[in-house]
């Protein structure tokens, strides 16, 4: 079935090369040291930077999208009836699968994520990706942080921590998200879908 | 007689002092403020036997305020300059008297061994401030000795203590008339010789001119041997990195056996300043590294129990 239209699939595409690019800059300026350069300082400072901007662009691509386009729905879920579900899904993940079970909630037209993906994507996408815009964007133009001083530290340095947290969060969550990517049969299928669109029916 | 009158007149106008101050019984330091700190003195013209009142040259106006606050705050005047100043009009010539210079009170004295007066010297006849002009560059040019305050042991606001620092550069650096009495080369514009630093505001406000133009020599409080431009450091992981040279200088007061230990991490060290590649907090790297780590072998667990059950 056509699950993926191509604006999702442009934006997926732009997203995971930023994040490789964000990550390893990132890492890169975290751990910076003059005997062993991974990437040169200076570089490594303007491909975040402009890397960093882009993602924001790309991210305004996402949101519009989920406010006027039916790809929102799937953003959206009732927590009452969902807890349980998560439940189920993490059961799955950590003990069914072992045991040959099918997959609790099978992707359909209505239901592209399984309830643990779709909670994943909820936190990724409205919490920590504003968050670390935000610091981001701070960072970038440090004159204008106003809170000068915050928990006994400044308010830049306080800023930069909740940069890189967010920043060490959204990269475990791209490492678990491609892993998760190989469990659907048969293997290789889900990149197959982000490039094409098409979600195959697992066998 | 007449030429000698002259003179004398001409001395009256370039250092006044109105004899209202002996009368009114002051002495020492406050005598000479008396005029030295207004805009304004007032003296007997002998041409024309009257009182008139002029504007000081502002080079001879003093900051009692900073004067206060300043370490020879307990001179008087006439410690450093000569004697024959109290007597006014001031005569002329004294101002060709050669003036003391720091050595000649600090050197050789015990009582300031631990500022390490003499390596200061050596240090400074080895920087290019001294290499390019000589004896005409002395510890005057940058430390005012009215006003110097030891700001880098002193001052709790770390900000304060930078803005103090780089004015002494900027004294000259950024004016055109002080940085010509010194050199033939037209000035520089301070911010387009820096452009290749990004957020040059935040560079500027949180670093030492010092840092990156003056070899560190970890037996100094503040190194004194200012390089060649050419030899600045202008590699950014020189501070951007745990062992950052900026603790070894600019927070080495602060951090003294903390260098290699801990780098930038503590907070208590640090909190005012932020340091990309510095700031590590050594906790959040090790609570990351076990996240991390965790979700690795989860997924190698993970993979291997699939791995097993396809075999079934």
């Amino acid at each position: 079935m056509y699950l993926y239209p191509i604006w999702i699939r442009i934006w997926h595409i732009i997203n995971a090369l930023l994040f490789l690019i964000l990550i390893i800059t990132g890492l890169s300026m975290q751990y910076s040291n003059p005997d062993f350069t991974i990437i040169r300082f200076d570089v490594a400072v303007s491909s975040h930077n402009i890397s960093g901007i882009l993602l924001f662009f790309n991210y305004g691509i996402i949101i519009i999208g989920n406010l006027f386009t039916p790809n929102g729905k799937f953003y959206r879920l009732k927590w009452k009836k969902t807890k349980g579900q998560i439940a189920d899904q993490f059961r799955y993940y950590t003990y069914g699968i072992f045991k040959g079970e099918k997959t609790p909630f099978p992707v359909t037209e209505k239901r592209k994520f399984n309830p643990l993906q779709k909670i994943t994507y909820i936190m990724v996408i409205y919490l920590f990706m504003p968050l670390i815009f935000i610091t981001g964007w701070a960072l970038l133009f440090p004159e204008l942080i106003f809170i000068k001083r915050i928990f006994g530290t400044s308010g830049i340095h306080f800023t930069d921590l909740v940069h890189i947290i967010s920043g060490f969060f959204l990269s475990l969550f791209m490492v678990i998200h491609i892993y998760l990517c190989t469990i659907p049969k048969p293997p290789g299928s889900s990149f197959k879908a982000m490039l094409t669109g098409w979600h195959q029916h697992e066998e | 007689m007449l030429k000698k009158f002259i003179l004398l007149f001409i001395c009256s106008l370039a250092f006044p002092i109105p004899g209202t101050s002996q009368e009114t019984g002051e002495s020492g330091k406050e005598k000479c403020l008396a005029c030295h700190s207004k805009q304004d003195y007032t003296f007997n013209n002998p041409y024309t036997s009257q009182t008139e009142k002029r504007l000081m040259n502002p080079y001879y106006i003093l900051d009692t305020a900073s004067i206060s606050s300043g370490v020879h705050h307990k001179f008087n005047c006439t410690d450093c300059h000569s004697p024959d100043y109290e007597t006014w009009p001031h005569n002329g010539e004294l101002k060709l008297e050669p003036i003391n210079t720091c050595l000649d009170c600090h050197g050789g004295d015990d009582t300031y061994a631990k500022y390490h007066f003499e390596e200061v010297d050596a240090e400074f006849q080895q920087s290019v401030h001294f290499t390019a002009t000589g004896e005409h560059f002395g510890c005057y040019k940058c430390h005012n000795p009215h006003y110097y305050r030891p700001m880098a042991r002193d001052s709790k606001v770390m900000t304060e203590s930078i803005s103090y620092d780089n004015n002494m550069c900027l004294s000259c650096h950024s004016n055109k008339d002080r940085f010509g009495l010194l050199s033939e080369k037209g000035l520089f514009d301070v911010m387009d010789r820096h452009e290749f630093l990004p957020n040059q505001t935040a560079h500027f406000t949180n670093v030492r001119c010092i840092e990156c133009h003056t070899k560190v020599n970890d037996s100094l409080m503040v190194a004194h041997n200012i390089l060649p431009k050419d030899k600045a450091v202008k590699l950014c992981v020189e501070c951007h990195s745990s062992n950052s040279i900026l603790m070894a200088s600019l927070y080495r007061h602060q951090a003294k056996e903390r260098r290699n230990e801990l780098g930038f991490v503590n907070a208590s060290i640090l909190n005012e300043s932020y340091v990309i590649g510095a700031n590590r907090n050594i906790f959040l790297n090790i609570l990351s590294l076990v996240i991390f780590g965790m979700a690795i072998m989860g997924i190698i667990i993970h993979t291997a129990l699939r791995k097993v059950k396809q075999k079934k």
